[in-house]
This record gives structure tokens, C-alpha cells and sequence, in this order.
């Protein structure tokens, strides 16, 4: 067991533990704990797989969702779409061929592979995780080190449950103080990738540390996590603590009696003690994060809600271009508040704020009013557990009475592989995490990043406003 | 498997930073059991908007050499979006800098991802925009980009670089060789034993 004087950091401690051996091109070639798959980028891995007549080595320790192009309204099979349902006969049938654990559409777990690991209690601290798919830094909120990969290494982990992989650096971004009410943490993940820029994590990985982070509950840390890859690193993580435990009691994947308290043991042992080195390290004060919107093309176009767009001159030269290219894009002018800007859609969901505790935090809002006319708002829950939580809790008829749409559970509108789809030049308030040209399904829509809370306020107001006036 | 040395090919200048992978593949093209056809889908809107693109030029077609910026191929992790330039007809990516996943994908697929400074960058782009028809030498033994007379330095992470000049990227190959090794990693791990 590690000692807490260690001088070594939470990912470099599981680094090391998980280390099969470094290959000749000098990569470590990492053992994976858990491996997760969805139906977009798998097909093509199980077919390199039979190519060369290889098995899946750890079955047991792989577990297939379906979520990228699951239809929210109609899940009749098959699907409308005939190359979706392509996808899930393909995802159906390569799970049966290797013995792999499927949550298909009838499976009360099933929903963003992001959302159902960690609600199942798969995702635990100290463990590596990959997945094909971007948005897997979001495990790191239990100290788990995880990683988005591509098609072939998915190949890589089905066939060796490891992955060649260089060793990154390790960055602290401390969060210190608190945030002020009405400031979430999608505002805190969005302001440290203002402030560090979308390629300011290329070669590391991110340990968030500082009461902000501490405070937070285990949603709210995986919201941060989730965006860690918009700021451009490998991974994100935070430190295993009680918080972290307590989340963990009685899930499915959770150990138990005995085993539990001894999993726990070894959780909080593998936590950065206080003298922990680190590659380099940036603060930020908690208390400074306004609740904050993109204006722009990548997440790090932002602003704090009553701020105005930036002007080309107050950008570095080499950054002018581009955002230019984003103030034209989105028809906007420099200068310009955000603030008051009309909307046409608005979406709360995705992997970055599809949670139980995100869809109370828009239903707070929204409670008592109507979506504005002329917007169409959706909510789409991250999966069937949250769904059927926030039945329970009545949240569908507060929104259903304010007008919001009430749908089944997927990736949806984040990136609109399924049908729901911006429709030309439309403008969408949403609580995901991409606002890159053509994200949202229309080629020229448009997308404003912002916490939950601050779409629905969007939604009802028909404008960009500021939640903390509706609270 | 097959060693990278060097590619010799004409070029196509891209000089955008921060050039995501929904705008080099957008989502609705991974709806999808294969890669096959994703070439001809490679920055299909980003083309639509602009005829000027240079995708759009029909000096640059046939080009193998990419001109990049900073940043490219950041966001998400779809192997569509390398599939979809090799498909085009991408060999090599010559740029100021590369989002990692991206780059591991590319790698994986033969594809080098090498780093040149803004100013060779700005030279190369103005050589093959001059004179499109003109070949560059990504060298990855020498670490330079060459064209014509002119030659500038590249850098490339010491593992990929390795692992395509010595024909060893193919890591499947390489991971799946030590199963028993692995398996005494997981034995020491107590989560893979239930805490038991």
C-alpha cells in the first residue's frame, strides 16, 4: 500500500501498477480494467478481430451500451433509419459472437455507456478504463484512469486487454474556494478550458484538485471530468475520497460486505497525498467562475453570461483567424453580449450533464414557466436508471407542463447520429459538450455550451439569460 | 508489416488550427459497419460551404501530403476521421501540432503525424500553393520535410516514429504476445480478484 507521504501522484502510482512492459518503440503497454464499447466505433474492431482469428481475452471485464444512435421518440426495430439498425444488429450480434454483456434497449441499465459504467458501479478508483469514445475521461471523477481510443485500439484491448500508449505528463488544475450559487461545474470545466485553451492539455493528464472539486458530488465531478478532452488531455481524474465511496456502496459492480470496506481501503490509498509531485501545476479561484456560454466553434470560445464576445485584437495573432472564421460562422459580432441572444432549441443531455442531479437542476428552473415560443426544448436523461429516477421524482411533468419535450434515454442531439437533428441555421442553448461547426446535425447550426440550469433558463426566456436571476 | 521511411507526394495546404474531427468526418457518416467510402465524405461540409476549400481545388487532387495546423484532428475519437484522409488519398500530415488521439489513430494506420514550425509550415504552403504540382519529402529517418532545394526539420513522438520506420505499428501484433504477462499484472491487481 502506498504510504501518504508518497511523493507519487494518483496517475502515476495506477500507471505503474498497471504496466505490462514497455514495447520496443518505447510505449508502455498498459493493462486495461474495464473496457467499455457502444455500438458506433466497435464494429470494425470485431472485424479485425476475425480477421486475424483472435477472441476477446477478458469478456468478463467488457460491456457493451448502445447510445450514439438510439432514436428518442420511436425505438420501434427496426429503427426508421436503416443504417442505425444496421449498427445495432451488427453491436447485437458481436456481442453474442465474443460472449460480451450487451445493455440493449430492453435492459433497465441501459444509456450512454458514460452514464450506465458508473451507475453500475463498474467504474471504480484505481482501475483503468478505455473506450471508444472521446468523452471517457468522464470515469476519471473516481480516480479511475481512462482513456478515449480509437477503432484499432479497441481492437488492441478486445485482444490483449491492454493498449501501447507514451506516457503523459501530469498537470494540477487546483479550483480553489467555492462557486458562487447559480455557477455549476460545467461552468468550472468550461472556464478551465477558457483559461488553458483546447490544446493546453495536449501531453498531459489532468489531476483537478482544490475544495471546488472536493465539494463536489460525484455527477458534478464527472461533468468536469467528461470535458477534460475539450481542454485537449490525454485524461482527467480527481482524487478518491468518502464522497467517492459512498457512491459506490450497493451498486451492482460494488463489492460487497467485507470486500467492500477492504475495496475501500485500497480506493482512498491510491489518492495524491499532499506532497505528490506534479509535472506542472495552474490555479484558478472558485469564486471568479461566472456562469459561462460559448459564443464560438470550440469549447474554449467562451465568456462569463454578462461578458461580450471578445474582439479579434484582444486575441493573440496566430488566433485571430480562427476567430474570425467562428464570429462569422455563427453570425455574431464582436463585441457583442451574449447575453439576450435568441434561441431555437434547447437540449439538456449528453454524457457531460444527463444525470439525475442535472435534470433537477433544470427542473428547478424551468418549475412554474413555459418554454418561450418558437423554441423547441428537449430532455433526454443519460439513461433508464435516470429516466426512471426522475419519474419518480416527478421531474417529466415539470417539464412536460413547461413544455420541454420528455425523451428515451441516449446520446441524442449532442452530436445527432439519431434523428434528433438542428435544423438549418437554428441556434441551440444545450448542456453538451461540443460546439464544432456542424455538431448538432445540421451543417450550419449552431450550438451555445452551457450548464443545464442555464438551458432551461435559455428555453424559457427564448434568449441566452443569466440562471441566477430565475433562481 | 510494412516500414515508413519516407513519402514522397504532392501536397495540400489546410493552414487552420484547432480543425476538429466532425468537420474532417461529420457524425452522420458513421452510421456505418465498414470504413470503406469515407474518402469521398472527407471535410463534406466544410466543402459544401466553401467551393474554395481545398478539397474543393482540383490542383490538389491526388495530393498525399497533408498542410496542417495546430491542433489538427482534436475532439473526438473516431478512427472514421484518419480512415477518411487515407481514404482521400492522405499518406503523411506535416503540422504545427496534433490532438492525441487523432494521432494515435493515425498511427496505427501508417499514417505519420509530424511536426514542422509555423514558419517552414508558411513556406511549404506558399511552394505548393505556387506551384501545386510540386512533390514534398516527409523523411522520417532524417526527421525533414523536403521540397525542392529547401529542407526543414520535423519532429514526431520518438514512440510512433519507432514504431513506423522500423515496421512496428502493429501493435495488435506486438500486445497480443505476452497473454501470460498480462495475466500476472491482473493477478496482482485486487479489484481483478474482487478484493478477495
Amino acid at each position: 500500500m502506498a504510504t501518504f507521504g508518497s511523493r507519487q501522484n494518483l496517475f502515476n502510482r495506477v500507471w505503474d501498477e498497471h504496466t505490462v512492459r514497455i514495447l520496443p518503440s518505447g510505449q508502455t503497454q498498459l493493462f486495461i480494467g474495464w473496457h467499455l464499447i457502444h455500438e458506433v466505433t466497435s464494429p470494425q474492431a470485431f472485424q479485425m478481430l476475425r480477421d486475424r482469428g483472435l477472441t476477446v481475452m477478458y469478456p468478463e471485464r467488457t460491456l457493451a451500451s448502445v447510445d450514439h444512435i438510439i432514436p428518442t421518440l420511436n425505438q420501434a426495430r427496426p429503427f426508421a433509419d436503416g443504417l442505425a439498425e444496421q449498427m445495432m444488429t451488427a453491436i447485437e450480434r458481436n456481442c453474442r459472437e465474443f460472449g460480451i454483456k450487451l445493455l440493449n434497449l430492453d435492459d433497465e441499465h441501459q444509456g450512454i455507456v458514460h452514464v450506465a459504467g458508473p451507475e453500475l458501479g463498474i467504474t471504480q478508483p484505481g482501475i483503468t478504463l478505455a473506450c471508444g469514445d472521446s468523452h471517457t475521461s468522464t470515469h476519471g471523477a473516481f480516480g479511475c484512469i481512462a482513456f478515449g481510443i480509437g477503432t484499432s485500439q479497441v481492437a488492441d484491448v478486445f485482444a490483449s486487454q491492454t493498449m501501447a500508449i507514451g506516457r503523459p505528463k501530469v498537470r494540477r488544475v487546483e479550483v480553489s474556494g467555492r462557486l458562487s450559487h447559480g455557477v455549476y461545474a460545467k461552468d468550472a470545466t468550461l472556464h478551465v478550458i477558457r483559461k488553458l485553451g483546447v490544446e493546453g492539455g495536449v501531453g498531459y493528464a489532468y489531476e483537478y484538485a482544490g475544495d471546488v472539486f472536493d465539494r463536489m458530488n460525484m455527477e458534478e465531478r464527472m461533468t468536469v471530468c467528461n470535458m477534460s478532452i475539450e481542454g485537449g488531455a490525454r485524461c482527467g481524474y480527481i482524487n478518491p475520497d468518502q464522497t467517492t465511496v459512498d457512491y459506490l456502496r450497493d451498486r451492482p459492480f460494488s463489492p460487497k460486505g467485507q470486500a467492500f470496506d477492504r475495496a475501500a481501503q485500497w480506493w482512498l490509498s491510491r489518492a495524491s497525498g499532499p506532497n505528490a509531485d506534479f509535472d506542472d501545476r495552474v490555479a484558478f479561484d472558485g469564486g471568479e467562475i461566472e456562469p459561462t456560454v460559448t459564443w464560438g466553434i470550440n469549447p474554449a470560445q467562451s465568456v462569463g453570461v454578462n461578458e461580450q464576445i471578445p474582439s479579434a485584437g484582444s486575441y493573440p495573432a496566430h488566433k485571430q483567424g480562427e476567430l474570425r472564421e467562428a464570429l462569422a460562422f455563427m453570425d455574431f459580432r464582436e463585441n457583442q453580449p451574449i447575453k439576450g441572444t435568441k434561441i431555437d432549441v434547447a437540449f439538456i443531455g449528453s454524457c457531460t450533464n444527463s444525470r439525475i442531479s442535472d435534470l433537477r437542476e433544470a427542473a428547478k428552473v424551468a418549475k412554474g414557466h413555459h418554454v418561450a415560443k418558437n423554441v423547441r426544448a428537449l430532455v433526454v436523461p443519460g439513461s433508464q436508471q435516470v429516466l426512471a429516477q426522475a419519474e419518480k421524482e416527478g421531474l417529466h411533468e415539470i417539464f412536460k407542463s413547461a413544455g420541454f419535450e420528455w425523451r428515451a434515454a441516449g446520446c441524442s442531439m449532442c452530436l445527432a447520429m439519431n434523428p434528433d437533428k438542428l435544423v438549418g441555421r437554428e441556434i441551440c442553448a444545450s448542456s453538451s459538450n461540443r460546439n464544432f461547426k456542424g455538431r448538432q446535425g445540421s451543417p450550419t447550426g449552431r450550438t451555445l455550451l452551457m450548464s443545464p440550469a442555464m438551458v432551461a433558463a435559455a428555453a424559457i426566456n427564448g434568449v441566452v439569460s443569466d440562471v441566477r436571476e430565475m433562481l | 508489416m510494412q516500414t515508413i521511411e519516407s513519402i514522397t507526394a504532392r501536397a495540400i495546404p489546410l493552414p487552420l488550427d484547432d480543425i476538429d474531427t466532425d468537420r474532417i468526418i461529420p457524425a452522420r457518416y458513421l452510421r456505418c459497419v465498414t470504413f470503406e467510402g469515407l474518402g469521398e465524405h472527407a471535410f463534406e461540409d466544410d466543402r459544401q460551404q466553401n467551393a474554395e476549400h481545398p478539397f474543393n481545388q482540383p490542383q490538389f487532387q491526388g495530393a498525399g501530403i497533408l498542410l496542417a495546423g495546430r491542433n489538427f484532428g482534436c475532439g473526438s475519437s473516431r478512427e472514421h476521421a484518419p480512415q477518411s484522409l487515407m481514404r482521400w488519398g492522405v499518406k503523411a500530415i506535416v503540422g504545427e501540432s496534433f490532438a492525441e488521439i487523432f494521432f494515435g489513430n493515425c498511427t496505427a494506420n501508417g499514417i505519420p503525424c509530424v511536426c514542422a514550425d509555423p514558419e517552414a509550415l508558411r513556406q511549404l504552403g506558399a511552394a505548393v500553393t505556387a506551384a501545386p504540382k510540386t512533390e514534398l519529402t516527409v523523411n522520417l529517418v532524417n526527421k525533414t520535410v523536403t521540397c525542392g532545394t529547401r529542407s526543414f526539420p520535423i519532429s514526431m513522438q520518438e514512440g510512433a516514429r519507432q514504431s513506423l520506420v522500423t515496421g512496428n505499428w502493429d501493435f495488435l501484433g506486438q500486445l497480443v504476445e505476452v497473454a501470460s504477462q498480462t495475466r500476472e499484472v491482473a493477478q496482482r491487481l485486487p479489484y481483478m480478484n474482487s478484493f478477495a
